[in-house]
């Protein structure tokens, strides 16, 4: 069985240190980067290469609370619903009047509120696994959502409020440099603080987490409530980028993030993966899709390409294991 | 050692998945019907020859493919070369990254059916600001996101039309019911309300609009909502379905429960789909405009622009093709350019046109 | 997944092995869950009665059932694959890619009797099926990523077969059509089939060795594998099960609606999941009736029909729909725990 220790303290060999799966994912992210500048010639080109950027990052927010969540073994399929939630209420309130500043807090309250709920209700019933919690709220919160807007769109924000999605500083996107902030700060509090170490442990064997004094429901509590705030924020983001809003955005998210948390070798059996795959993986299906979206492939073969991809990426780890001879027990 | 070899030999592997995918593109865009046509490695100045683009709604919808085909034709008839475009899942978000990806390519005009009136502003203002020509076609998005609009038929007419339908259907009295598609259908919605308008003339006293349902153009739900409506008024004479899927899901239903001379149905629906129940007389007729002329139409408008021959202003005539020549109204804040009048399908021509699209 | 699922098991009420003394206990209280459940449902059936007379009329309920038939013959494969902790998220492209292979060989060939479509959709299913089981039991990926993958693929595929055109009613033979609208003894042909698949089904859960070896498997993989049941074989073979229902689905699905798109019956695997969840099929393995399942659809065939009926704006369905669903779950929850306290308290005596 592969162990389950923290990634971190493993003895880092020269060998050890290659066969890392971050560095298959940069083959990949290079193998795509040859291909995409070998089927057209708009692709090698600073400003496409940067507004590409721009048009796939918006989800990648909530990509790193989620890696948290699939190290502790779970999984948060509500977060398309929140985007939707948060970003309606959001518009709501200021067509009512209520002034833009304001109305972004609320968006980003109701959010952490939206993914309270979820890890509370994941931890107070237990006999529940997140995948029936999660799957509930997502039509719960998305129900709110037309409850509230029926079928109308609002929009008419700000202009400043434009820049989040849009804007630059410098020439590099806005958008780009929050999420770098965000996955800096997400990738410390992961791998650099003792509350990561704990998600991992968590992750790795919840029971012994628990008789070892680890917190277990709080952190759980913590990480889902993060997800909520980061919807909240791809919600900013993706109400900007739109410049209005209704209460069918978003919709599929959550298999985007998720696929893209596990094609970051994060393993859903919990326990284990880093933040670097899983941004690493934000910039490959992001590129993946610009890159065969610039020869204006059909939209049935993108499906079969990224479905591929998928899988690919899970068995190559599996097919390793046998090889070697150690057992890869999945269930 | 061997993992070593086992990760080279997957990165081999995932190098040629890849490149396998790249090629498979080609081949599929070079035969498949309706797939988007693979301009890799063509410089846009190449002889002149400019490229204009279309997305439609979603992929897997034969109206759109018709749309895209009719578009495609219009677009080489002028010597240019077209691209097709539509996301797998109707979103405004998707076709935002399409929007992006044809900013990229420096293409020179843009038609699109739009997801959402207005949440394809920003993308689309960027591609103006990048020179490229917008128009939209069949669903519209608002003025300031477009030069102008391509409508396949005044809504004001379709409403009214499907009312004047009905009355004669029904001999002037009776329950009717609206089966519309999703509740934020733009177009369906605007339809609807020229249909309550045209319903507010007197001589349409006795007849009484109970109810409008939505079966989200999902076809079991559009099968449960005209059941619903079936049983919650016995006495309902007559179904209008503005939306393909509702039409003929109705349709089924009608005719699965023997109910043709009893409730009669009406709407906006394909022939290929509708022809069963418009022989069999549970729909006597239907409309629809020819979703081949609303795309060729479109070409010629994108392709009018990209030539400096129209500006989008009012009152600027161009020739469109077989269409003839095409006048520039006024449409809101907006402008458009009319297709024409919805087209009435009966079982007199029907044969002929279900084999058509 | 796995150190959670070991928590999850420890709590759960084994349906399974090892459980003598609990069984009479927790089968009754199992049997009060799905009383409750009835109870719910009987209560909507009145309220949306008084509320709509034509509810509870033969007719109706009728195609109630007719609707549901669709359904629960998919809540079946989602419950055995459930049992054995797995999800299959790539049932509602499954049943888009059989159909739409049944309706074009049907279009291209309208003299074929339609039981040959039927069987061709159920092949096509089937394969789809093996090539997830092999993915889940012998790759070892695990249930949700293989079918979110494999989802994607399928649905890819089915717009390829396609090239994006619908097959309409008038280019599908009448006999193909009534296979969903004809009926055996006056009852539609689609309930027939469903009491087909649930009898053969209830058979093969309680009644043959392989199909107690499915609630092995998920109670504990580990010490089934121990007592020499191939969990790998067994894996494989639900996922199959569940392939070859969704292409007889999908071929009951194109018939019924006389329509076949590529976007057929998109996001519909939430409805089969919740269906069994309602049910009370335990997501963390091991336990799931045919008896709760049956319930569990028809709960949500009769939302879908009643919340039309009662003038529900359509703006509230969803909300109402997943405030249910989320309650049943719940409930579910703290049943079971009144059942672990009971047996706790019967140990200390």
């Amino acid at each position: 069985m592969e162990p389950r220790v923290l990634t971190s303290k493993k003895p880092l060999t020269l060998k050890g240190f290659f066969l890392q799966w971050e560095w298959m994912l940069v083959l990949l992210f290079i193998a795509v980067i040859v291909m995409n500048v070998n089927l057209s010639d708009y692709f090698w080109d600073y400003n496409n290469l940067r507004d590409a950027t721009m048009s796939f990052l918006d989800k990648a927010f909530i990509v790193l609370p989620m890696v948290f969540i699939i190290i502790l073994a779970d999984i948060d399929i509500s977060v398309g619903s929140i985007v939707a939630l948060s970003s309606v209420i959001m518009a709501d309130l200021y067509a009512h009047g209520v002034p833009m500043e304001l109305a972004l807090i609320v968006c980003l309250a109701v959010g952490t509120l939206c993914g309270y709920i979820n890890g509370l209700l994941i931890v107070k019933f237990k006999e529940l696994s997140s995948v029936i919690v999660t799957l509930s709220t997502m039509i719960i919160y998305r129900g709110i959502a037309y409850i509230l807007l029926k079928d109308q769109s609002v929009g008419k924000f700000p202009k400043w409020f434009n820049y989040l999605g849009w804007g630059y500083v410098g020439s590099i996107p806005f958008i780009l440099i929050a999420f770098a902030v965000f996955a800096v700060l997400f990738g410390i509090l992961l791998h650099k603080t003792t509350f990561g170490r704990k998600v991992y442990a968590i992750g790795s064997n919840p029971t012994a987490s628990r008789y070892s004094g680890v917190q277990v429901d709080r952190i759980k509590i913590i990480v889902f409530t993060l997800a909520g705030l980061m919807s909240a924020v791809t919600a900013l983001f993706l109400t900007s980028r739109m410049g209005s809003t209704r209460p069918n955005i978003a919709t599929g998210y959550e298999l985007d993030v998720i696929a893209m948390v596990v094609l970051g070798g994060i393993s859903t059996a919990g326990g284990k993966g880093r933040m670097i795959g899983a941004i690493l993986a934000v910039f490959l299906i992001g590129y993946l899709r610009y890159g065969l979206g610039l020869i204006n492939i059909s939209a049935q073969t993108l499906l079969i390409v990224i479905g591929l991809l998928l899988i690919f990426a899970v068995s190559v780890p599996k097919l390793k294991w046998k090889g070697t001879g150690a057992k890869g027990k999945a269930v | 050692m061997k993992k070593v070899l086992t990760l080279g030999l997957a990165a081999v592997m995932a190098v040629t998945l890849l490149a396998g995918c790249g090629g498979n593109n080609k081949e599929a865009g070079a035969s498949g019907g309706g797939s988007p046509s693979a301009s890799a490695g063509q410089p846009s100045d190449a002889g002149g020859k400019k490229r204009l683009a279309i997305i439609f709604k979603n992929t897997g919808n034969p109206y759109g493919e018709k749309q895209m085909e009719g578009f495609k034709k219009a677009v080489e008839e002028n010597g240019d070369e077209a691209i097709l475009k539509a996301p797998d899942q109707p979103t405004a978000e998707a076709q935002i990254q399409m929007i992006e990806e044809l900013i990229s390519q420096k293409v020179d005009a843009i038609a699109i059916a739009a997801n959402d009136p207005d949440a394809l502003q920003p993308a689309l203002q960027k591609a103006m600001n990048a020179g490229i020509k917008v128009i939209s076609l069949d669903s519209a998005v608002n003025a300031q996101s477009r030069i102008t609009h391509v409508n396949q038929a005044d809504p004001e007419r379709i409403g009214r039309t499907l009312i004047q339908g009905v009355s004669e259907m029904i001999g002037g009295e009776g329950e009717i019911a609206i089966l519309s598609a999703t509740s934020q259908a733009t177009n369906q919605n605007t339809w609807i309300e020229w249909m309550k308008k045209e319903l507010e003339d007197p001589k349409y006293a006795n007849i009484k609009l109970v109810k409008v349902a939505y079966g989200d153009d999902l076809r079991d739900k559009s099968v449960s909502e005209t059941e619903a409506l079936l049983k919650s008024y016995p006495n309902l004479k007559a179904i209008i379905a503005p939306t393909t899927v509702g039409i003929a899901a109705a349709g089924k239903v009608l005719t699965d429960k023997g109910l043709k001379d009893k409730v009669k149905l009406t709407g906006l629906g394909l022939p290929s789909e509708m022809a069963e129940y418009i022989e069999s007389g549970v729909c006597p007729w239907m409309y629809l405009w020819n979703p081949i002329d609303v795309g060729y139409l479109a070409g010629y408008t994108a392709e009018a622009l990209v030539k400096g021959e129209i500006t989008g202003a009012v009152g600027e005539k161009f020739t469109a093709g077989t269409l003839g020549e095409k006048e520039i109204v006024a449409d809101g804040d907006g402008t458009q350019v009319m297709l024409g009048d919805p087209f009435k399908f009966d079982s007199g021509n029907i044969a002929e046109w279900k084999e058509v699209y | 997944m796995k150190q959670k699922m070991f928590a999850d098991a420890a709590l759960a009420v084994g349906t399974g092995q090892g459980a003598a003394t609990k069984t009479t206990i927790s089968a009754k209280f199992a049997k009060f869950r799905e009383l409750g459940l009835l109870a719910v449902i009987v209560l909507i059936c009145i309220g949306v009665q008084i509320r709509n007379p034509s509810f509870l009329t033969w007719e109706n309920i009728n195609d109630i059932a007719a609707n549901t038939a669709i359904l629960s013959i998919l809540s079946v494969g989602m419950m055995l694959v459930i049992i054995t902790r797995g999800i299959d998220l790539s049932i509602g492209a499954t049943l888009a890619l059989s159909g739409m292979i049944a309706a074009l060989t049907v279009k291209a060939h309208p003299g074929l009797h339609p039981l040959a479509a039927l069987l061709l959709g159920f092949a096509v299913g089937l394969a789809c099926g093996i090539v997830i089981g092999f993915l889940v039991a012998k790759v070892g990926i695990l249930p949700i990523i293989a079918t979110l993958g494999m989802m994607n693929v399928f649905r890819g595929l089915t717009y390829e077969a396609s090239g994006g055109k619908w097959v309409s009613a008038h280019q599908m033979p009448d006999s193909f059509k009534q296979i969903a609208t004809g009926s055996l003894l006056g009852i539609n042909n689609l309930i027939v089939i469903a009491v087909v698949i649930y009898a053969v089904a209830y058979y093969f859960v309680s009644h043959t060795r392989t199909g107690r070896q499915v609630y092995a498997v998920g109670s504990n993989p580990e010490s089934a594998e121990i007592s020499g049941i191939k969990t790998k074989r067994i894996l494989w073979l639900v996922y199959t099960i569940m392939g070859g229902l969704t292409g007889l689905a999908g071929v009951l699905w194109v018939s019924k609606f006389a329509s076949a798109q590529g976007d057929t019956a998109s996001g519909y695997e939430l409805s089969v999941i919740a269906a069994c969840v309602l049910g009370g099929v335990s997501i963390a393995g091991g336990s799931g009736k045919i008896s709760g399942i049956i319930l569990g659809a028809v709960l949500l065939g009769i939302l879908n029909n009643a919340l039309p009926m009662i003038n529900v704006s359509p703006f509230w369905q969803n909300w109402i729909q997943g405030m249910i669903i989320l309650a049943a779950v719940v409930f579910n929850a703290l049943v079971k725990r009144g059942i672990d306290r009971n047996n706790l308290m019967r140990r200390k005596i």
